[in-house]
């Protein structure tokens, strides 16, 4: 394969034909924040947290599905982009009741993480304060959609790397909601295979394991990392 | 089917024509104000008067002066009977023949006409769109046969691009460019889509279009299919255009039977098929990679671009995607030439524009007017300006993505360049004038009201940002906004425009900035005054309160 | 130096945060070296004073009494901090947003659990009305700093406090400081 260099942030980096911006900045060890992104499962450039500039491009471009190309100057940090990734991170702490205090995922929320990273001390934004179900009919695991960011990663791993297709999303805007199957119940959904991939999936404290209490909650998400890397590549690594 | 054939379809239609015609306009608004009823009854009154080997009534599609329908337009005396009810059938069918009538009557020379110029609404309201032979009649599908026959695909893409036409969706992208860069991919398959998912309010271009002259489309579409090596085209349309589907569907019927869709279109080695695709009623469908993921039968969100749909669209495959209206050109730009179309408009935007004219004015209805034209020319002139003497304002071109342009402005030459400069978009057409009392902050609240609805809620600027945008605008208008609060809407203006995924939420804000910025006064106006600490308790305990006594549900 | 005058008010929380500052410990004492506390639950005093340097406010604004209080607080105090999750946030107070206005927050908790005689408390001039929402404070009043933390540590109070006297411009861009 093909070696494209690159600049990003000044530093000259080398990165294989086909890799994405995202790929190339943490092989050389250069941190671009990110949600909606999970190590082996399909991008799809949701969360908008990982836009950095690219020299050239009137628009800021997603790292994460952005491929290298020779020569490109990539920027990961600007004030811009910092205050950007500010607000975005500040509408979705008012965007649904993330009350850390009390969350399953206190202390090991990747929202809780970059909120703290930049520096979020306070929400300028109205907090939305909606109504929201939690779903406690499966007999494993529970859906808190009050903490819930539409990343949709548990509705890839679901698809894409247990291939159950029960996770989805109904609705639209803000009134988007991940659902099982046909919006029933999770405890009555057919296709569930129980594997609890979309649980290790989750950023934040909406899906969890029945019986984790407050800041109980800690992920392995080297699982969904070690099914696909045996997948696609037959090495059975961590 | 042969040119001969198509000519002797065309001898035999117009050799069926009546000295008198009465054309009824069947387009969705005037069929909406019993124009079905007005045709029956003047079929009737034209037989108990006897005369059906004298007068023809044809249903044809919009007349295009909506606030007058029903319409009914006559030949050749070039009257134009307006709000016609059934009962006044008899009267007009006597006022052909020279005697009076009691229906209001204009003609086709009215400032409203005059000042337009037809290129995609020239059949429309002069041929029958149910009926093929009436498209033939009108030189229908000789475009496509000139084509077939005489012109290589690279010829036809040249064509275009020599028009200077640009995609009447929107963005204003050079047609023939992205022409080009389909049929330069190396596929086995592409698709031809043609974006019929109109969805702005106060917009109905592209449905006037597909009522009044669907085989337009259609053979734009196939002559796109053969330019680019597509095989299979799709129309998506949206369900709230029932009357468009039907009308396509009909249209595509007879294509087929005429052998101008399927296997070796007009006996040439070209295979070209349509399908038509009906929305479920997204607005984020009309983005293009929503529409296509749409078709796909995936739900309806946009996904990020690079790679744009020429490299891998529908079905990952090589996709063309073009707007109702710049197929609906494409047939009389190989016709009359490429030349002949560049020397209409502008240096930068060519050809005409098909607007929907709506809002506080006197004459609303469709337009189609040259690129270049002055505002002030589609107001006032064709307009006939705000009505009972009420100044106007601003005119809000391009939807919830566009602008409102204020009279100051009025000008302004109607080209892609000098509307973007003022911080709108030439949009798909649609244009609402406001006058003098219209509240601009309100005005704001109702585009972001419709982008919080119709975001899809993939990216979080967009669904989270434009809720919050709302919020403050509804803040500001109940007077509990502070400068801040101001500060804070535009933050997050730019916030939505540079980061959200799609084209939907990256030009949401554009209605805030563009009455910001030429109205800001009217939201300073609405503000509290500085540091309100006397009376700090009882206006923070207004902020307490809910809009409504109810739970607060998912917003 | 002048001594610092320093207050801390307890409006919608757990006192949490009081206790936090609590612990502190030893350091109170030295504390007391430099500043005077003139109003707070943890002293004796009936009337919010007049120049305040620094408030702490802990807890959301979720009354009448809550409101009142704050906006004296804000205008007889220069610097006001917003203390804990709570008075940032809403936090745990604020729960109860989601089902509506005060109304239905009323019934929910005296009539729906249907008790032998369901009753509203109403006790007008004694128990403060419930304000519709509960309102972080920086949405009320203006705020000069926020410390975080469902309750921030003793640690990190500390910290604050010693950057405050010292005339240190306060940095929130350190990621020991976080919500919960």
């Amino acid at each position: 394969m093909a070696a494209k260099t690159l600049t990003i942030d000044g530093q000259l980096v080398s990165a294989e034909e086909g890799q994405t911006v995202l790929d190339a900045a943490r092989d050389a060890g250069i941190y671009i924040p990110t949600l909606c992104h999970l190590n082996g499962i399909q991008d799809i450039g949701a969360c908008r947290l990982c836009l950095v500039e690219i020299t050239g491009s009137p628009k800021l471009l997603p790292a994460c599905v952005t491929k290298v190309q020779e020569g490109m100057e990539v920027q990961t940090s600007s004030d811009r982009l910092r205050r950007y990734r500010r607000m975005i991170l500040e509408l979705l702490l008012a965007e649904r009741n993330h009350v850390c205090s009390v969350c399953v995922s206190n202390g090991h929320c990747e929202l809780q993480t970059l909120a703290a990273e930049h520096g979020i001390d306070h929400v300028r934004f109205e907090y939305l304060s909606p109504r929201l179900e939690v779903d406690l009919s499966h007999r494993l695991f529970g859906m808190d959609h009050n903490r819930c960011i539409l990343c949709t990663r548990c509705v890839r791993a679901c698809w894409h790397v247990e291939g159950a297709g029960t996770k989805n999303v109904a609705g639209r805007g803000i009134q988007s909601r991940i659902i099982s199957d046909l919006n029933q119940p999770w405890g009555q959904s057919e296709t569930c295979t129980a594997c609890g991939k979309c649980v290790a999936a989750c950023p934040t404290g909406a899906l969890f394991n029945r019986g984790a209490t407050v800041a109980e909650m800690q992920r392995d998400r080297t699982r969904l990392e070690y099914i696909v890397t045996a997948r696609e590549k037959s090495q059975w690594i961590v | 089917m042969l040119l001969a054939d198509l000519i002797r379809i065309k001898e035999q239609e117009l050799a069926g024509r009546k000295p008198f015609t009465l054309r009824v306009c069947m387009a969705a608004g005037c069929v909406s104000s019993n124009a079905e009823a007005v045709l029956a009854a003047l079929d009737r009154a034209v037989k108990d008067a006897g005369l059906e080997s004298q007068i023809e009534v044809r249903p044809v599609g919009c007349l295009r002066l909506c606030c007058e329908g029903p319409l009914v337009a006559a030949d050749p005396d070039g009257k134009l009977y307006k709000k016609v009810r059934p009962e006044d059938a008899v009267s007009v069918v006597k006022a052909l023949q020279g005697g009076p009538t009691s229906v209001r009557t204009g003609d086709m020379r009215e400032p409203f006409f005059e000042k337009q110029f037809n290129i995609v609404l020239a059949n429309s309201g002069l041929i029958d769109p149910e009926r093929i032979e009436s498209y033939i009649a009108a030189d229908g599908y000789v475009a496509l046969r000139n084509v077939l026959r005489d012109m290589s695909p690279a010829d036809v893409i040249s064509a275009i691009t020599k028009s200077g036409l640009r995609g009447r969706g929107g963005a204003g992208y050079p047609t023939g460019l992205k022409w080009s860069t389909v049929a330069k991919t190396k596929s086995a398959r592409k698709y031809v889509v043609c974006n019929g998912d109109e969805g702005d309010p106060g917009a109905f271009m592209d449905r006037s279009v597909l009522e009044s002259d669907p085989h337009r489309v259609i053979e734009g579409m196939i002559i796109a299919g053969y330019a680019v090596g597509a095989q299979q085209g799709f129309i998506y349309v949206r369900a709230e255009y029932p009357l468009a589907i039907k009308r396509l569907q009909t249209a595509l019927k007879q294509a087929r039977q005429f052998g101008l869709l399927g296997s070796n279109v007009l006996e040439s080695p070209f295979s070209f098929n349509i399908d038509i695709r009906i929305g479920a009623g997204a607005f984020v469908c009309g983005e293009e990679t929503a529409l296509m993921a749409s078709i796909e039968g995936l739900r309806g969100n946009p996904r990020p671009r690079p790679p744009f749909p020429a490299e891998s669209g529908l079905f990952g495959e090589p996709t063309l995607i073009n707007n109702v209206e710049t197929f609906a050109n494409v047939a009389p730009i190989i016709l009359q030439g490429p030349e002949w179309y560049a020397s209409i408009g502008t240096e930068k935007s060519k050809g005409t524009k098909v607007f929907a004219l709506a809002g506080k004015i006197t004459r609303t209805g469709l337009i189609e007017v040259p690129m270049g034209i002055k505002l002030r020319e589609i107001v006032e002139e064709i307009g006939g300006g705000a009505p009972e003497g009420a100044k106007i304002k601003a005119v809000q071109t391009g939807g919830p993505s566009g602008g409102c342009i204020p009279a100051s402005e009025l000008d302004t030459p109607v080209d892609y360049e000098s509307l973007t400069k003022l911080g709108s978009i030439m949009g798909s057409g649609g244009m609402i004038v406001m006058d003098e009392t219209t509240n601009m902050v309100d005005v704001a609240r109702f585009f972001m009201d419709f982008c919080v609805d119709e975001s899809c809620g993939k990216c979080i600027p967009c669904r989270a940002g434009t809720v919050q945008m709302h919020r403050l605008l509804t803040k500001i208008l109940n007077r509990q906004a502070t400068e801040s609060d101001l500060k804070t809407l535009e933050d997050l203006c730019e916030l939505v425009r540079s980061t959200s995924l799609c084209g939907l939420g990256q030009t949401a804000p554009n209605p805030v900035l563009s009455t910001l910025r030429f109205f800001r006064s009217e939201y300073i106006e609405l503000l509290q005054p500085k540091s309100p600490s006397p009376e700090c308790a009882s206006t923070a305990e207004k902020k307490g309160e809910p809009a409504d006594d109810k739970p607060v549900e998912g917003r | 130096m002048d001594r610092l005058r320093l207050a801390t008010v307890w409006f919608a929380g757990c006192s949490g945060c009081h206790m936090s500052f609590l612990d502190m410990d030893e350091w109170l004492v030295e504390l007391a070296r430099f500043a005077d506390v003139v109003y707070s639950p943890l002293v004796d005093h009936k009337q919010y004073p007049e120049n305040v340097d620094v408030c702490l406010v802990e807890g959301a604004i979720a009354n009448t009494d809550n409101l009142e209080l704050l906006c004296r607080v804000r205008t007889r105090t220069r610097t006001l901090v917003a203390f804990g999750d709570c008075a940032i946030t809403g936090n745990v107070s604020a729960l109860r947003n989601p089902l509506g206005s005060a109304n239905h927050v009323l019934r929910r908790s005296y009539l729906d659990p249907g008790n032998l005689r369901p009753a509203l408390p109403a006790e007008p001039g004694v128990v403060p009305r419930l304000l519709d929402r509960v309102l972080p404070v920086h949405q009320v009043v203006p705020v000069e700093h926020f410390l975080p933390g469902c309750p921030p540590s003793a640690p990190q109070i500390r910290q604050f406090l010693e950057n405050l006297l010292a005339g240190r411009v306060q940095s929130s861009q350190c990621a020991t400081v976080r919500f919960g």
